[in-house]
C-alpha cells in the first residue's frame, strides 16, 4: 500500500490542468505588469502612452507579430527593446519575471495577434 | 510648612501626569496609524510576494516608512494630501479604455484621509520609527552634485518618463509622479529603489534597468534638481 502512494501522487499530479494554470499566470503577468503601456486589450494603446516618443507594439496585430520569432519575444521581454535594436522604453523585464513566466508570456502573446512566427 | 505632605503629592502627581501625557504623545502616532491606517496601508512587511497580495494593497507599504520619507514632507502631506500616483495605488484598478488610448477613470480613485496638525506630527514620528530594510539603505551615500545629463538619462536612455510624470500633466501614469520625489523620499531610498525595485517590492511593476552606480547617482540628483523647480503654473 505503502509502495503505491508515491505513485498515486504522481497520477493525481499529472491530472492538474498545468497548460490552464500557466496560462492563467500568464495573463496575470500580462495585466500587471504589460497593459501599462501595451494597453487593456494589448493593442498598443496603453494609459501612459500619451507623451511616449515611441508608441507600443499592438500585440494583436497579427501582421507585426507574425514578423517576430518566439526566441526574438522571449529576449526583448528579459532584456528589453535595446536587445532586438526597438525602443529602450520597452525594459528588461528579466529581474521580475522567471524565464518560464517569460515563455508563458510568449505563449500569451500568440493568443493575442492569433498569430505564429512566419504567418 | 503646614501641609508639605500634601505639596509633595502635588508635585508627584503633576510628574506621573506628565510623564503620562508624554507617553500618550508618543504612542498617539502609532495609535493613528493602527487605527485609521493600516486598512490601506501594510504596517508590518513582507511586501507582497504573490499578484494576489499586490492587487489587494490600497496604499504604499509603510514598514519601512522611516527609511524611505522625509519626515518634513509627511508631516506636511498628511494635512494637505495631493495625489502622487495618477492612476492610483495599483493603475490596473483605475484605468478603462478611452477613445484614443486607455485612460484613467477618476471615479474609481478616492481621496486620502486628512489629519491635523498635531495627529500629522505624532504620525509622522511614529512613521519614522518604521525602519524595515535599513541593510538595504545602509549601502547607500548620495553624492551631491550638478547632473548635466540626468534628464536625458531619465527620459531617453532609460525611459522612466514612461511611466512617471516629469512635470504636472507630463509623462506617464502607472507610476508615481517624480517631480515631487525628492521632497517626499530620503536619497538613499531613492538610490536603492532605483538600483533594485525588487529589493523592496519583489512583484512591483517598475523594472530594474541595470543602470550603473555612477548613473544611478546622476538620476537622483538630477530628480533633486527637478524637486527644486516651480511647477505652479503649470496645470
Amino acid at each position: 500500500m505503502l509502495n503505491k502512494a508515491p505513485l498515486c501522487i504522481t497520477i493525481m499530479l499529472l491530472l492538474i490542468p498545468v497548460t490552464a494554470t500557466s496560462q492563467e499566470q500568464a495573463r496575470d503577468n500580462y495585466e500587471t505588469y504589460c497593459i501599462q503601456c501595451h494597453g487593456i486589450q494589448g493593442n498598443g494603446m496603453g494609459v501612459n502612452i500619451r507623451d511616449m516618443s515611441v508608441q507600443p507594439r499592438d500585440h494583436t496585430d497579427a501582421k507585426a507579430m507574425s514578423g517576430r520569432s518566439d526566441d526574438e519575444l522571449f529576449k526583448v521581454i528579459k532584456e528589453g527593446g535595446l536587445s532586438i535594436n526597438k525602443s529602450v522604453l520597452m525594459p528588461p523585464w528579466g529581474s521580475t519575471f522567471t524565464d518560464n513566466e517569460i515563455h508563458d508570456l510568449v505563449k500569451y502573446l500568440r493568443k493575442l495577434c492569433k498569430c505564429k512566427h512566419g504567418d | 510648612m503646614r501641609y508639605p505632605h500634601m505639596i509633595i503629592a502635588l508635585c508627584a502627581l503633576f510628574i506621573v501626569s506628565m510623564s503620562s501625557a508624554k507617553i500618550a504623545s508618543a504612542a498617539d502616532g502609532t495609535e493613528i496609524l493602527k487605527q485609521r491606517c493600516a486598512s490601506c496601508h501594510a504596517l508590518k512587511g513582507p511586501a507582497a510576494k504573490t499578484l494576489a497580495q499586490l492587487w489587494q494593497r490600497k496604499g504604499p507599504d509603510l514598514f519601512y516608512a522611516g527609511n524611505k520619507y522625509n519626515k518634513t514632507w509627511v508631516e506636511a502631506w498628511l494635512q494637505n494630501p495631493k495625489r502622487i500616483r495618477p492612476a492610483g495605488m495599483f493603475y490596473r484598478q483605475h484605468i478603462k479604455p478611452g477613445p484614443k488610448h486607455d485612460i484613467v477613470d477618476k471615479s474609481t480613485l478616492k481621496p486620502h484621509i486628512i489629519l491635523t496638525k498635531t495627529e500629522a506630527k505624532a504620525v509622522a514620528n511614529a512613521l519614522m520609527k518604521l525602519k524595515a530594510n535599513s541593510e538595504l539603505t545602509a549601502k547607500e551615500k548620495l553624492v551631491p552634485g550638478p547632473s548635466p545629463i540626468g534628464e536625458m538619462m531619465f527620459d531617453k536612455i532609460y525611459g522612466c518618463m514612461a511611466c512617471h510624470q516629469i512635470e504636472p500633466g507630463y509623462g506617464g501614469m502607472s507610476g508615481p509622479e517624480v517631480f515631487t520625489a525628492a521632497k517626499r523620499l530620503q536619497p538613499a531610498f531613492m538610490l536603492s529603489y532605483i538600483k533594485n525595485p525588487q529589493a523592496w517590492d519583489p512583484k512591483i511593476w517598475m523594472p530594474n534597468k541595470h543602470a550603473p552606480v555612477d548613473n544611478i547617482q546622476q538620476l537622483v540628483n538630477y530628480l533633486i534638481e527637478l524637486s527644486k523647480e516651480d511647477f505652479s503654473d503649470v496645470k
